[in-house]
């Protein structure tokens, strides 16, 4: 269920909801599932728990009560590094200046068939 | 001139290329607060939206009701958390927003601020609540932020069993006995108003949707999304042989579409703000269920740090020998 609730004029949060940097509650994991056996685990969400025995069950419940995995990782959220967004143009860029490394930059006769 | 920087830059790019944002972009303060406001409302619609429906769990008329209708208040506690991890990506605490509805300052959909008085309230919740969550959140899966887009793509996969086994319920009934038809005849009387109403306030009067729109955070507006939501409901009422409560009800040739009556704002607008049949004690009964929790959330921390200081003794033990 949802929905769009409207803001009451007179009653307007924006100071209250900007982003506070801690928190004092459990801490955060990251959930990754894997689908069926063959395939990687891929990230599904993120989840509180105050250990990690609670952090598999809470996924478990949270992310696969319809069959969606076989397996679950949980890594805590701050163990997590990630390149950052804007270095991504340069981290990224290979092809502009290296199209040598797919193989239709080259060139054989049909006669050869499929290669 | 305004001077534009580069983040402004690649953030419109972005939008205007109907790419996804995502947490660590730089995006407008605008931006990131009605995110915020949406996302936790959503939220919070979900979690409170347990209460009506748990009141009918021990008095579901059957054991394969009830087993239903726990595994759908179940799903509704899973969508609060994909959404609140959703929020949480902005950089907002959980504890922040959970502590903005116990005290008030964010809000809830107001439909759950009408009680449920029958069983038929949980057939047409599922059908027409549920329905409505669905229209609206088809919309989001193409939100512009990538964890509200990612959120919405779940829920709306496990939406369907909801308002199926709602429509269900409908179905039995109006096909039992006069007493069973009436029932759900009267949980569409009292639903169908409400449930126009979740799509939130009329374009003329609604102060987000611009803005909102431009930023492709929603992609239709609210007096879109309430028409579309007619438009499927009537031959499902009509199938079902119940009527609608609007006189005014009316197929319009011409548009293609249901024409129907004046949606009453001020009730609406009186539930918004508080004075809706229920809304002091569904916050009632949520915060008291976060303090009895208290204690639970403390031993699970204790646990957790016991379990840590033990390992790390036998490392130390294991160390000296």
């Amino acid at each position: 269920m949802s929905y769009s609730v409207p803001e009451v004029p007179g009653q307007d949060i924006a100071a209250d909801d900007a982003p506070r940097s801690s928190s004092t509650g459990w801490p955060l994991w990251e959930v990754f599932v894997r689908q069926r056996r063959g395939l990687s685990h891929v990230h599904a969400g993120s989840l509180h728990a105050a250990d990690v025995e609670t952090a598999l069950q809470n996924a478990r419940d949270v992310y696969t009560r319809r069959e969606e995995g076989v397996s679950i990782w949980v890594v805590p959220s701050g163990e997590i590094h990630a390149t950052d967004p804007y270095d991504a143009d340069a981290m990224f860029e290979p092809f502009a200046d290296k199209p040598y490394r797919h193989p239709t930059f080259y060139e054989i006769p049909d006669e050869v068939g499929y290669m | 001139m305004t001077q534009t920087t580069a983040g402004e830059t690649r953030f419109q790019t972005t939008i205007d290329a109907d790419d996804k944002v995502e947490p660590r972009d730089w995006m407008p303060e605008g931006y990131r607060h009605t995110l915020i406001r949406q996302i936790a409302q959503h939220a919070h619609s979900e979690v409170i939206g347990m209460q009506p429906e748990s009141n009918w769990i021990t008095r579901a008329p059957s054991l394969k009701r009830k087993a239903i209708l726990i595994a759908k208040i179940q799903d509704e506690a899973g969508h609060g958390l994909y959404l609140y991890s959703a929020a949480e990506t902005l950089g907002v605490s959980r504890e922040d927003l959970v502590d903005q509805l116990h005290t008030g300052r964010q809000k809830y959909s107001s439909i759950f601020n009408y009680p449920t008085l029958t069983w038929a309230d949980m057939g047409t919740i599922g059908w027409l609540v549920d329905g409505a969550a669905i229209v609206n959140q088809i919309m989001l899966q193409q939100t512009s932020y990538g964890p509200y887009s990612r959120a919405m793509v779940r829920n709306c996969k496990e939406e369907s069993f909801h308002q199926r086994q709602g429509y269900e319920i409908m179905l039995t009934l109006s096909r039992g006995s006069a007493e069973q038809r009436a029932l759900a005849q009267d949980a569409l009387d009292r639903w169908w108003w409400p449930s126009l109403m979740m799509f939130g306030p009329p374009d003329s009067e609604s102060t987000h949707t611009e803005q909102s729109m431009e930023w492709k955070i929603k992609r239709m507006t609210n007096d879109d999304l309430r028409q579309k939501f007619v438009d499927m409901t009537i031959p499902q009422a009509e199938y079902l042989g119940l009527t609608v409560p609007d006189p005014d009800l009316v197929w319009n040739v011409e548009r293609e579409h249901y024409d129907f009556g004046d949606i009453d704002w001020d009730e609406f607008w009186t539930v918004i703000k508080g004075h809706g049949p229920m809304n002091r004690e569904r916050i009632q009964h949520k915060v008291g269920a976060w303090e009895d929790g208290e204690w639970v959330r403390e031993a699970a921390i204790a646990h957790s740090e016991k379990a840590a200081a033990r390992a790390a003794d036998t490392i130390d033990a294991r160390g000296a020998a």
